[in-house]
């Protein structure tokens, strides 16, 4: 149990990242998250049941999360509509495409289909034991993204999206064009979601276009309860707080499940349960202020 | 090296609130220009700098900047040329990043690649740059710019400006929402920095000794127009009284704001 709390977590801990990149850095409410982690869960599916190399596939999700993303940015800029309603525009119509991804289903099954899991079982399942490898596996993963965003977040174009999220006019004023830096930037944190989503679905064993629901909802709540972890202005410490919080969301969902039925809980309260996780969130972040650091616009 | 032709701008155009800013506006700024701008409240001085800035396109006329038509090139392109200052000191830095960091993304103009920059040089670089300051900046570089102070930000944003070297300074009443001392202190650096990379500069002012003091050129506007330009020797000679009297002789009326006369 322990084990499955530390590999979901990680594996929604790539979730969690690309929703603080939106939420967070980018100061953007994206909800194509809805839609990205199942595409990016079909892309997988699909092409691994079709027999694709997995590197070739892991990519091919990514870049299509990318691309849902940059639809999102797109609308909003040259519609000038808000960003949420430009999310869920997205998001609504990532159903239908999922559907087609997956060839006219809404589910697909894993179970018999080599997956890059399974091969990390085969090969190093008898060295640490199958499900240390996993873990270990993800833990390589989560820490290969992770290190990489933080160089991202170093760089100049980095550096001038956390600018944009606190103030666009700066941006603006620096001669950098904020559209561009929202879609790169929306774009990004969609293709990270799909990621998550791709290995969501090969460690579930199948592919379905309802995986996505309420999901952004998960990644905001595991965002800010690593909030609570501890304040810093670091980015390396602001995303390592990322992926502690969806250890720490997904333990709070197992508590949930297993011993939630003392007071009654079914599996199908979980969803209201992270509502009022995030709800208790916000209330107690009005009572305690933190520090500066990309925490929201809340003054 | 700018000109503006029979600028117009029209805001609410067909609704009952039409209100006409600027009314076939021309104006022409040299290189090395210090020019200051006063006027009454409404008179059309912060649409001017939209204008020029890109913020505002025109109901009508042509902005060019060094022989260039700019009038359709949008804000973030022409920020390439010009250096605005704003009067709320939060719009110039990015308040929940570190000082460091701010000074980074002002580093050069034009969009940013995936190049990491920082290197020790450059840190030792701007720590130089923000001793020069002398607000004992120089040990903070990595404090986060929400800490400081107004004026030590509005300072920050003046370097940063400074050091992205841009043909044109808009500066929109930079001071305003300074307390005294921070003001003067903010105001000295403004005139250190302009003669040192030699800028051409625009500066909105409510304080008519200050539009007097600063600058060779000095332009009062009214009512969507510029009314009074006086350069070079007669505007050395100028008071505030000669100046007051050759607007009521203008107008036939008063100069609406006491607040620019009692400052």
């Amino acid at each position: 149990m322990v084990e499955g709390i530390f590999v979901e977590g990680l594996i929604y801990s790539i979730l969690a990242l690309g929703v603080f990149l939106t939420f967070r850095v980018l100061d953007f409410p994206d909800l194509t998250v809805d839609g990205t982690f199942p595409l990016g869960a079909s892309v997988m599916a699909i092409c691994l049941t079709g027999g694709m190399p997995m590197p070739l596939a892991l990519l091919l999700s990514f870049l299509c999360g990318c691309a849902a993303g940059v639809v999102t940015a797109v609308i909003h800029n040259k519609l000038g509509v808000p960003g949420l309603l430009a999310g869920i525009l997205t998001m609504t119509m990532l159903w239908s495409i999922n559907i087609r991804v997956l060839g006219n289903r809404a589910n697909l099954p894993l179970l018999r289909t080599d997956t890059i899991l399974t091969r990390v079982e085969k090969v190093f399942g008898p060295v640490f034991g199958e499900t240390a490898a996993i873990l270990i596996f993800f833990f390589l993963v989560v820490l290969v993204i992770k290190v990489l965003l933080d160089l991202f977040f170093h760089t100049d174009l980095g550096l001038t999206m956390g600018a944009l999220g606190d103030n666009q006019q700066m941006v603006i004023s620096q001669g950098v064009n904020p559209e561009m830096v929202k879609i790169i930037g929306v774009g990004l944190s969609n293709g990270l979601v799909a990621v998550s989503g791709a290995f969501a679905a090969q460690y579930l064993g199948f592919a379905d276009v309802n995986l996505g629901i309420g999901i952004v909802v998960s990644g905001l709540a595991m965002v800010m309860l690593g909030e609570f972890l501890f304040s810093s202005t670091r980015i390396s410490l602001l995303t390592l707080r990322v992926i502690l919080g969806a250890i720490l969301y997904k333990a709070i969902m197992f508590a949930g499940r297993y011993y939630g039925y003392y007071i009654r809980l079914t599996p199908n309260d979980l969803k209201l349960l992270t509502g009022i996780l995030i709800i208790a969130c916000l209330t107690i972040s009005r009572y305690r202020s933190r520090g500066f650091h990309f925490t929201g616009r809340r003054k | 090296m700018i000109k503006l032709e029979k600028i117009n701008m029209i805001f609410g155009e067909g609704t009952p609130n039409r209100n006409h800013v600027l009314k076939d506006l021309d104006l022409k700024v040299s290189r090395g220009d210090f020019i200051t701008i006063i006027g009454s409240n409404g008179a059309g001085k912060s649409t001017l700098f939209n204008v020029i800035s890109g913020n505002l396109k025109p109901s009508g006329g042509k902005v060019t900047i060094q022989n260039q038509d700019v009038t359709g090139h949008p804000e973030y392109r022409r920020a390439r040329y010009i250096g605005r200052i704003f009067q709320d000191p939060l719009l110039g830095t990015a308040g929940k990043m570190s000082i460091v960091d701010n000074m980074m993304v002002a580093g050069y103009k034009g969009f940013k690649g995936l190049k990491i920059s920082l290197t020790k040089a450059k840190r030792h670089y701007f720590r130089e740059q923000l001793r020069s300051l002398d607000m004992d900046l120089e040990h903070r570089l990595d404090d986060n710019v929400a800490l400081l102070s107004g004026g030590q930000r509005q300072a920050l944003t003046l370097l940063m400006m400074a050091l992205s070297k841009p043909e044109l300074v808009l500066l929109d009443e930079h001071t305003a929402a300074l307390d005294p001392r921070n003001a003067a202190q903010v105001m000295d650096l403004t005139t250190r920095f302009i003669t040192e990379y030699g800028f051409t500069v625009m500066m909105i002012t409510h304080n008519m000794q200050q539009a007097i003091a600063y600058g060779n050129r000095l332009l009062m506007m009214d009512e969507g127009k510029i009314i009074i330009d006086i350069r070079g020797k007669e505007k050395e000679a100028l008071t505030v009284d000669s100046l007051v009297k050759r607007f009521h002789d203008i107008r036939k009326k008063d100069f609406t704001t006491d607040e620019a006369l009692l400052t």
